[in-house]
């Protein structure tokens, strides 16, 4: 069995095939959208508010579920067999680090993932403070996520999935709200985390241009335009017809 | 996540829609006074109030088996009722673990049911029929303390970024609820209770801290602790006849039952 898993997730690809998604409301939030990304690639998801970003991260670890279209991670078809091992698999940071740390203290928050999973003590304590230590964040175990800044409650949620050592990590909008400094430290961190196939949805184009070489445009819940970062980042048409901005 | 939290109102624009809001709520207060003072043996009686309030739910285009149904999702907190078929004294018909339950009893807790079930249906009339705006000024203008509507009308607004609050955090949860091949996942019993506390926790600081940015954001427009409203239009005669429909229905149905049916 651990045999078969990890001939699987040798390759760590997100492919998504004609997704569509509607909401109870009857709102159409993703509309016959493809998309993959190669192992160990960091994509860029550009687009402007309401264009479906959010929801598709969100079906990438099966917290919503659409009838239409299919889902594969690491290989594996996401579907209720295979759920648990790929939100295992896949590490979800949400946009608003207050909606991710639903702990009062960090260190409970950042335990939770492998506590879920059923590892031994040792080996929770153990990525616990791993995490931490990538996120520069050691001392602040036995802090209250309350009271932290943004700044570092966003690295504190960042920790809550690397404690998972997920081999996905889809981010939704890694810089919202943060300062110059803060923004500097998360796209270092980023950065040097290598092991991880990436999506990041984001506003961000430099943020953008500095971790992903590619980027796809979603608008509408449809994908509009996909290629080399570079080249969508260069494309002002383009970016202005989607609400969104060249960066320099 | 599904919580029944939902906004009860629905559009229409039938006459019940269209009654003045003060009239609703005095009706509906008087008859959910009635419903309660019904004998509890007034079998008949219990028919007749349900005719009216379902004559009711049709003149306000809502539907008299969808009323009752959905009054019955109150019905689990009237369980707690469920103790008088054991304590009332009266000839035995059954028991149940070495407890008696009498056939008084039986008939009361039966009453119980039957009396929050339309009192349920009633209060859903009123919650159905009339925007809940609506509602807050016919309540202020019934000399309801400017500080309990206020109260309330935050309560409602706030109920939904509450319900938003709690299914994201709910959401991150399952984000995070993994597992590992050879490890059997999910944790123990306690340890799931402990992260559902802290969870709890989590929601009550946010809505603590919430509250006061709120506050803040209110003396900051100049709130003094008085909700200022436009004045409520005048209240028209014919409102009031039609609001006594109702309400002569319910005498009828009270006089009937305290006559032959007590």
């Amino acid at each position: 069995m651990v045999g078969l898993n990890e001939r699987v997730m040798s390759h760590h690809t997100i492919e998504v095939e004609n997704l569509s998604f509607r909401y109870p409301d009857g709102r159409l939030a993703l509309d016959d959208v493809s998309l993959t990304v190669a192992p160990d690639e960091k994509v860029a998801l550009v687009g402007p508010n309401g264009s479906g970003k959010s929801t598709l991260l969100l079906h990438l670890n099966g917290v919503l579920r659409s009838p239409t279209g299919t889902i594969r991670l690491g290989g594996l078809p996401l579907n209720d067999r295979n759920l648990g091992q790929i939100r295992a698999w896949v590490g979800l940071v949400f946009q608003n680090p207050d909606d991710q740390l639903f702990s009062p203290r960090v260190y409970q928050d950042v335990a939770f993932g492998p506590l879920h999973m059923g590892l031994p003590e040792a080996e929770v304590r153990a990525r616990v403070e791993r995490a931490l230590a990538v996120v520069g964040m050691g001392d602040y175990a036995e802090r209250v996520s309350f009271h932290l800044s943004v700044g570092e409650k966003k690295r504190i949620a960042i920790a809550t999935v690397l404690s998972m050592e997920p081999k996905i990590l889809v981010l939704d909008e890694p810089s919202a709200g943060l300062d110059p400094r803060a923004r500097r430290h998360l796209i270092a961190l980023l950065r040097d985390l290598k092991q991880q196939t990436m999506l990041i949805s984001t506003h961000d184009m430099r943020l953008a241009a500095e971790l992903c070489a590619r980027a796809v445009v979603l608008d509408g819940g449809r994908v509009v335009a996909e290629g080399p970062t570079e080249h969508i980042l260069n494309d002002a048409d383009l970016l202005e017809r989607h609400g969104l901005e060249k960066p320099f | 996540m599904n919580f029944s939290l939902q906004e009860r109102y629905r559009a229409g624009d039938s006459l019940l829609h269209r009654l003045d809001p003060r009239i609703k709520v005095v009706v509906t207060l008087v008859l959910i006074v009635g419903i309660v003072m019904t004998p509890s043996a007034a079998w008949p009686a219990y028919a007749l109030l349900w005719v009216l309030l379902g004559g009711l739910a049709l003149l306000g285009r809502l539907g008299f088996w969808r009323l009752a149904r959905t009054a019955g999702l109150a019905l689990p907190f009237s369980l707690a009722a469920a103790t008088l078929m054991f304590t009332t004294p009266g000839n035995e018909v059954l028991r149940v673990f070495g407890l008696v339950v009498s056939d008084a009893g039986l008939a009361r807790f039966a009453a119980v049911l039957l009396k929050s079930w339309l009192a349920v249906q009633a209060a859903l009339l009123l919650a159905m029929t009339t925007p809940f705006t609506d509602l807050l000024w016919a309540l202020a203008s019934l000399r309801l303390p400017q500080t309990l509507v206020a109260i309330i009308g935050l309560m409602y607004r706030y109920l939904f970024t509450l319900r938003d609050e709690a299914e994201r955090l709910m959401r991150a949860r399952a984000a995070r609820s993994g597992s590992a091949a050879n490890h059997r996942s999910g944790g123990s019993l306690g340890w799931r209770a402990r992260v559902a506390g802290g969870m709890v926790g989590s929601l009550f600081l946010r809505s603590y801290e919430r509250s006061e940015r709120v506050y803040a954001a209110m003396l900051a427009r100049g709130y003094t602790g008085r909700m200022r409203a436009l004045d409520p239009p005048p209240l028209r005669w014919q409102a009031v006849v039609l609001g006594g429909v109702p309400l002569a229905a319910l005498a009828i149905i009270q006089l009937l039952a305290a006559r032959w049916w007590a």
